[in-house]
């Protein structure tokens, strides 16, 4: 009880001191390095707090892709213009806004301790439902089934998200290649990881896929995985990114959520309602989307965190 | 105890998130503050999950997987923010 209570107080002093320091460090690059450290806490209070699959999805996305994409915008930012004219919020307004977020907090914390006892759950029902999925993950089967009109949404707004960045194109460089080319690294760490990685993360990432069904796991945390062990070598110079204008690239991106909403439709016909799955076709419709879905989530990923093209110089 | 802990960072991490918002001025640091900002939202959230902890889950399933929609969607977000961002440098920068 008591390491428990200590392990759970270090880590919560930790989160909060580097989450201080990204927003009281002066330099953008230093708070970007602090944001990954945070993000990798994080996942350690997920796991903490019973929850393996927020933890594998804050660690690889939250910490991973998020640092990556905060990193490469701060690099990019420093070869362009000067920083914004806009100038530095004043001491009094500091402190009164200060005052504002600290009771924000205080109000915040105390609905926190004032939850009701014992807090309204649907577990109960979710352990009842479970076999008519026959997963043995519980998150998977909310996600795929019992909320699985929320993750089409989702997995549409990822490629929305990719179709609006891609829409920033500047002008001449529509059609090019995503993002900015990266120059060939031929020693140091990166080079060495971009090329021993990959196979490794591959496995992983497959096997994250696979277990997701039973155990911790699936296709979000599977995709981030496979989006990096793309975006290293790209970041190598070893591989290159794909022009935006390739049939291929938009048949994976589309592949996914248009599996979804066929499956989904079929519900509609079988069943009666829409994403209802037929009895003991469950399993088998869910992991024929959770792998096609894996695929267009990854390159969605990967292209989210390249960028849109940059024009021709 | 767990849950209760990581509930109260979750709201001090809402009001960092929200002073780290208001009163940087770089971009880049205002869509990380953001982030914190979510981070805090999803762990209440997480806190509320836990305490719903029944039936065998050590923490209560739906919250959990809507955290986990909200994770990636917050990603998203955040990718065309930052897109956002360097496309208005650059156009700055040319003119």
């Amino acid at each position: 009880m008591i390491p428990a209570l200590a392990a759970d107080g270090l880590l919560a002093a930790g989160i909060l001191a580097l989450a201080l320091g990204c927003v009281a460090t002066r330099r953008a690059f230093a708070s970007a390095a602090l944001f990954i450290a945070y993000g990798l806490l994080l996942a350690l209070a997920w796991a903490r707090l019973d929850a393996p699959d927020v933890a594998l999805t804050e660690a690889s996305i939250g910490a991973g892709l998020s640092g990556v994409l905060l990193l490469g915008g701060v690099r990019r930012l420093e070869g362009l213009a000067e920083p914004s004219p806009d100038a530095e919020t004043g001491p009094l307004l500091t402190i009164l806004i200060g005052i504002g977020c600290a009771a924000l907090t205080v109000a915040i914390g105390a609905a926190v301790l004032l939850l009701p006892d014992p807090t309204p759950s649907l577990a109960p029902q979710v352990a009842a439902n479970l076999a008519t999925t026959d997963l043995g993950n519980p998150v998977t089967a909310v996600l795929m089934s019992f909320r699985a009109l929320d993750t089409l949404l989702e997995s549409a707004v990822v490629l929305l998200a990719v179709v609006c960045v891609w829409a920033l194109t500047p002008e001449g460089g529509w059609g090019g290649v995503a993002g900015l080319r990266q120059p060939v690294v031929r020693d140091g760490p990166l080079a060495l990881l971009a090329r021993v990685l990959p196979p490794l993360g591959i496995v992983i990432a497959i096997h994250i896929l696979w277990v997701g069904a039973d155990a911790p796991g699936g296709k979000f945390q599977a995709a981030a995985v496979l989006a990096a062990m793309w975006l290293m070598p790209w970041m190598a110079g070893l591989a290159p990114a794909p022009r935006i204008d390739a049939r291929w690239l938009r048949l994976v991106l589309a592949a996914g959520p248009a599996l979804f909403i066929l499956i989904g439709l079929g519900g509609a016909l079988a069943e009666g309602a829409f994403l209802a799955y037929p009895p003991g076709w469950a399993k088998p419709l869910i992991l024929a989307i959770e792998i096609v879905l894996t695929a267009s989530i990854a390159v969605a990923l990967a292209l989210l965190v390249m960028g849109p093209p940059e024009p021709p110089r | 105890m767990t849950g209760t802990i990581f509930g109260l960072v979750g709201a001090a991490l809402i009001g960092i998130g929200l002073f780290g918002m208001l009163v940087r001025r770089d971009a880049l640091l205002r869509i990380l503050s953001f982030n914190l900002l979510g981070g805090g939202v999803f762990l209440v959230f997480g806190a509320v999950a836990r305490r719903g902890a029944g039936a065998g889950f050590g923490g209560d399933p739906v919250p959990q997987a809507i955290i986990l929609t909200g994770i990636v969607v917050a990603f998203a977000a955040t990718t065309l923010a930052v897109a956002l961002v360097l496309r208005l440098a650059a156009a700055k920068d040319r003119a």
